[in-house]
């Protein structure tokens, strides 16, 4: 009895009154609008709030005003692309945690990043690929193959697709993957040139015209998300409920995969591999919301965007005059919280 | 991860003297063979092959000193250190690895899952960075890093051993080193930061005699050890109270071979840098070829230094001129190995 309740406090957290929920969410999106204010002051060169709200609504009043320059042309698109990027993944997350029913998901642990990157170096070694609406069709093509690859290997056997056998299948996969992908790169010098540019995983030195060429795979992708909510939520009570429910399974499912590798494969086309986001955010918004999807993917996205906003903030002040590129920060916060999960008596399925 | 199949019971002739038989296993003492002539052919293929082709006679007149000056300086002075490094660093890795999979009686608990490479990879930049490097300084580096990292992966464990959650555990911690990894080279100068980062790569290139010696001779001090504690880590598997009953001292046996392969790992990654997946895959298949059922701490070492030797072979001339870090070749092919195990094994149902 005792074992049954705990488990279950394990794998469901408590769910709170819905003005808890919405008062949070509010709560979120205020720290997050913070945040992106704070990403627009801060830098090796700090600017002042007024300074900053000037330029956002004057636009630069002469050619020298530097300040305003700096805001609009450089700091501008930078947290846009970070807030993107972050609301896509932390989403993505959420989806695919739902999907395979598996805590420990997220594009960087099962691989499905690597996977991108390694068809955008294909792309740029084969068929001389070097802009950025060429890098999406590729990373996405990368992106489901490699995550069809391990669900099938994970999924291998009796047992099937258990949390720790995904984890593991990613991690293998994504391993050999980056032996590839380095083995190219040197090869091949213009590749590799093409290739350092995109792989850190920043949100710096990047085409301002990145947003606006994955904003359309990111916005489907969340559209997906945010509609398919009430049918994962069916699909959480296991498949035979589900189709009890008149959920069609095989539908859903095949939509969620579509979603993931359009959030997926799109941020990483932005702004190479981030991992982690994935993997933390809903887990931080479960703690909040409860299991209800409804409620996990509007947190996962506030949540995702702070976190990766927050992160390229402080990337940019602790070594400075350098930058520490936002999937190192990413990583620092996002690995504690795998470790605290694998870490439990058992990995319990979602 | 028990073994279920019964195996045939070892044939061969059985040597006896006064006060010991010794029973002699036609097909270790085969595998044994094959394995040392494919060593010699890889070497044999290592010294002759490159920009300045050689006859093996040529080669052998070099090492005896009957060479011309140059044949001499390219076979002393440039093969001949990297073959042997190959070798020393491959046995250490090999040892090291059949030393922590019998240590966790796990088939994945190799160092480089498990972070331990990563954290020797830790502990060498912080020398590099500190106090400038040199061979002792990133040596001592490494072995600090590899012993901390095995001291915070066994801490996060908190005394459980057993399944995936040990592989789960060491891919968190390999994150967040990697990020502090990346945190570092980003803080230092540039000179540095090179310096650093042509170390990270794991390659045999543009290192000497200096590392072959210091890998030698923990090698010559460790290996004896570990050899020594392998009857006692098999009964080990049996479990600790079996193992206590047949007058192991569990506690002391535990510490001992852990530090042995700390040692090794640490040393070899201080060598030549993190080189990937010798050590989970050299015990594996020496297990297979070798028809043995035990961790087989020399046969794994053995393997370990024919992978090695035959991952730079390749590197260097698949696609010569440009020459591929060892650590590339042994890790795409070592990803797609680690593949292949889950497969068969979750296949087969364990």
């Amino acid at each position: 009895m005792t074992a049954t309740a705990t488990r279950a406090e394990e794998s469901a957290p408590p769910t709170r009154p819905v003005g808890v929920r919405a008062g949070g969410l509010v709560v979120a999106l205020v720290l997050l609008a913070v945040a992106v204010v704070a990403s627009l002051m801060v830098g090796s060169r700090g600017i002042a709030p007024g300074v900053v709200l000037d330029a956002l609504r004057y636009g630069p009043t002469s050619p020298t005003d530097t300040d305003a320059v700096i805001v609009l042309e450089q700091r501008l698109p930078r947290t846009l692309l970070g807030l993107a990027v972050g609301v896509a993944l932390g989403v993505a997350g959420a989806l695919m945690q739902a999907l395979t029913r598996n805590p420990l998901a997220d594009p960087g642990v099962l691989g499905i990043n690597w996977g991108a990157s390694a068809a955008i170096v294909a792309g740029i070694l084969l068929f001389g690929i070097t802009t950025l609406d060429g890098y999406v069709w590729f990373s996405l093509v990368g992106a489901a193959v490699v995550a069809v690859l391990v669900y099938l290997l994970g999924a291998t056997g009796r047992s099937g697709a258990t949390p720790a056998r995904l984890a593991l299948a990613g991690t293998a996969v994504g391993a050999s993957l980056q032996g590839v992908i380095y083995a190219v790169v040197l090869v091949d010098a213009t590749t590799f040139d093409q290739y350092r540019v995109w792989r850190v995983g920043s949100l710096t030195g990047r085409d301002p015209q990145a947003l606006v060429q994955v904003l359309p795979f990111l916005v489907v992708g969340i559209l997906l998300a945010l509609g398919l909510a009430r049918a994962l939520n069916a699909l959480a009570l296991g498949e035979e409920t589900a189709r009890a429910l008149g959920v069609r399974v095989g539908r859903i499912r095949a939509l969620t995969g579509l979603g993931i590798v359009l959030l997926c494969g799109g941020a990483t086309a932005a702004c190479g591999p981030i991992a982690f986001v994935g993997l933390a955010v809903p887990h931080l918004a479960r703690v909040v919301t409860g299991p209800d999807h409804r409620w996990v993917m509007p947190w996962s996205m506030a949540l995702g965007g702070l976190l990766v906003v927050c992160a390229d903030v402080v990337g940019r002040v602790v070594a400075i005059p350098a930058e520490l590129e936002v999937g190192v920060v990413t990583a620092f916060v996002g690995a504690p919280v795998f470790l605290a999960i694998a870490r439990r008596r058992r990995v319990v399925a979602l | 991860m028990t073994t279920t199949e019964t195996r045939p019971l070892p044939t061969g002739p059985v040597v006896r003297t006064e006060r010991v038989s010794v029973r002699v296993r036609t097909r270790v003492v085969t595998a044994t063979v094959a394995l040392l002539v494919a060593a010699a052919v890889l070497g044999a293929l290592a010294m002759t092959l490159g920009d300045y082709q050689l006859s093996v006679g040529q080669v052998i007149g070099a090492l005896t000193g009957s060479g011309s000056r140059a044949q001499e300086y390219v076979v002393l002075g440039l093969r001949a250190p990297r073959v042997v490094l190959a070798l020393v660093v491959g046995a250490a890795l090999g040892v090291g690895g059949a030393v922590f999979q019998s240590l966790a009686r796990n088939n994945l608990a190799s160092p480089d899952l498990l972070g331990f490479t990563t954290g020797a990879a830790s502990g060498a930049l912080i020398a590099i960075v500190l106090v400038g490097g040199g061979p002792a300084g990133t040596t001592i580096g490494a072995i600090a890093g590899t012993l901390v990292t095995a001291v915070v992966v066994q801490a996060l464990l908190g005394g459980a051993v057993g399944g995936y959650r040990l592989v789960l555990v060491g891919i968190g911690v390999n994150a967040v080193l990697a990020a502090f990894n990346n945190f570092l080279i980003l803080r230092t100068d540039l000179s540095t930061a090179v310096a650093a980062q042509s170390w990270l790569v794991g390659t045999l290139n543009g290192r000497g005699w200096t590392q072959v010696v210091v890998v030698a001779i923990a090698l010559a001090v460790l290996v004896p050890i570990a050899a020594a504690g392998s009857r006692r880590l098999d009964l080990l598997g049996m479990g600790d109270d079996v193992a206590r009953g047949l007058g192991v001292a569990v506690e002391r046996t535990r510490v001992t071979t852990l530090l042995v392969g700390v040692a090794l790992v640490g040393v070899a990654t201080a060598a030549v840098g993190p080189v990937a997946f010798v050590a989970l895959a050299a015990p594996q298949l020496a297990r297979r070829i070798m028809g043995t059922t035990g961790p087989g701490v020399l046969a794994a070492g053995l393997l370990g230094a024919v992978l090695l030797l035959a991952g730079d072979v390749l590197g260097q001339h698949l696609a010569a001129p440009t020459q591929f870090p060892a650590g590339t070749m042994t890790a795409a092919v070592g990803g797609l190995y680690l593949v292949w195990l889950l497969a068969r094994e979750w296949r087969a149902g364990r």
